[in-house]
């Protein structure tokens, strides 16, 4: 077993509740263990842009020394510390480019923080979920899918934090492949579409939800008309507004028909041959498990 | 004195007014600008707020083409770019800051090395710092509440209030 610091923010725990389970359920059967710590908080999203922004880069940085804590009392093995929800990813990972790379606002950030007991060194490593399922090997990965996902067709989508800005993203900004190859090595079929870069509308799905139904719908009908039948993301805001917004989006497309949307961690649980308490297709809207019986993947 | 002439078709029918005085224009009153060379404080502090250096935009207008929201913008972003390095305050009122929801499908889209998101972030930050929220919780209904994901309703706060 190998350990990993788990950041899960505030969404893991609610709405994304089926990102998480499916994830502790198929890691640990590749041997790694998340482990959480006991007191993170907010990771602090959006980062903070502006240069003289101080104040909104505490918050990141106090969960990496809720790493460091971890580290040194042995209860993690590496100093990484893994992410599922994208925002939560961007926004650690460049909180942590800021601290390293600002002296001034490293200073600033220890002043403030003058009552923890670990002064954060910046040696913390952000990653996301996808980018250790890729250190580990597809070809690894292979060998605990017990039940290929065949005639799947999968539509990975990216969304924007993921793979930008330059720098941060886990993949190709242009051309990535993470997910497509983790999709393959499930025994699924990875759709190329040519939306899988484009914003879903993010946090303007509050107060502009027919725009967001807008993006998304272009965003899921590129999808469908590439071939797939599913699509997979890894953020837990992309999967609102492409998921439970497509009640939206029929007000506004009528002709729209629908299509599910699971995170990738789903499509693992399921291939490693796991049980619906670890797959939790129940808490996705709408519901991909009729296409999934259709497929003979799940019995019904 | 300068004297920059600002391309037609971004600002219609502008009247040319002579006086040294007049250094901001304003889309009503359709003057044009004057300014002394080397003045131009809004581009200052926007730059001094993104960490960017707006003068090196020369206008290819591949972060307009690449942004996904600009149905729902006045101004292009290539044009607001531009708006800085004029001076026009007025990119402040304009509804793109406010679209702009940092992507960053720009900044990897710009040969420039500009990231935009960047100066559209300082754009609303110099707003928001006057205490100009555009949203409020109160606004949203307990069961969009219940609804939205945590995510969705922070970052939007985050972005849109002080």
């Amino acid at each position: 077993m190998t350990r990993y610091t788990y950041y899960p923010g505030c969404t893991l725990k609610t709405t994304a509740r089926n990102f998480e389970l499916s994830t502790i359920a198929s890691v640990e059967k590749m041997g790694i263990e998340l482990v959480e710590p006991d007191r993170w908080n907010c990771c602090g999203t959006v980062h903070a842009l502006a240069t003289d922004d101080v104040m909104h880069q505490l918050a990141p940085i106090r969960n990496m020394i809720r790493v460091e804590e971890l580290l040194q009392s042995g209860k993690v093995d590496n100093k990484q510390m893994v992410t599922l929800c994208a925002m939560c990813y961007n926004t650690l990972k460049r909180a942590n480019q800021v601290f390293n790379s600002d002296s001034d606002r490293k200073k600033k950030i220890h002043d403030i923080m003058y009552r923890e007991e670990i002064k954060y060194s910046g040696n913390v490593e952000i990653l996301h979920l996808l980018e250790i399922l890729k250190e580990y090997g597809w070809d690894n990965i292979k060998k605990y899918v017990k039940k290929p996902l065949q005639g799947l067709k999968v539509a990975p989508y990216y969304g924007c934090l993921l793979l930008r800005p330059r720098g941060i993203g886990i993949d190709n900004t242009d051309n990535p492949s993470i997910l497509e190859d983790l999709i393959k090595a499930l025994g699924a079929e990875a759709v190329d579409f040519s939306h899988k870069q484009k914003c879903c509308g993010s946090y303007h799905t509050v107060q502009m939800k027919e725009v967001v139904a807008d993006l998304s719908y272009n965003i899921l009908k590129q999808a469908e008309d590439a071939g797939a039948n599913m699509v997979v993301t890894a953020c837990p805001l992309c999967e609102y507004n492409l998921g439970p917004r497509q009640v939206q989006i029929k007000k506004q497309y009528p002709n729209f028909s629908s299509i599910p949307v699971v995170y990738f961690s789903q499509l693992m649980a399921l291939a490693f041959g796991l049980d619906e308490k670890a797959t939790v297709f129940e808490d996705n809207k709408p519901d991909p498990v009729p296409i999934l019986i259709e497929l003979g993947l799940i019995e019904e | 004195m300068m004297v920059f002439v600002v391309n037609q078709g971004f600002l219609e029918n502008i009247n040319i007014i002579d006086a040294n005085s007049v250094r901001m224009s304003s889309f009503g009153s359709k003057q044009i600008l004057r300014y002394k060379p080397g003045e131009n404080p809004f581009k200052d502090r926007v730059n001094e707020l993104s960490g960017e250096n707006v003068d090196l935009c020369f206008q290819c207008g591949a972060c307009s083409s690449g942004c996904p929201m600009t149905q729902e913008m006045d101004y292009l972003p290539s044009k607001i770019i531009r708006m800085i390095q004029l001076g026009l305050e007025e990119a402040l009122e304009s509804s793109t800051i406010w679209t702009c929801m940092t992507c960053f499908n720009c900044e990897v889209r710009c040969p420039r090395g500009i990231d935009i998101a960047n100066v559209m972030e300082a754009l609303r930050q110099i707003v928001l710092r006057k205490k100009y929220n555009r949203v409020n919780l109160d606004d949203l209904s307990p069961e969009e509440l219940r609804e939205l994901p945590q995510i969705a309703i922070i970052s939007n706060q985050r972005k849109l209030t002080a």
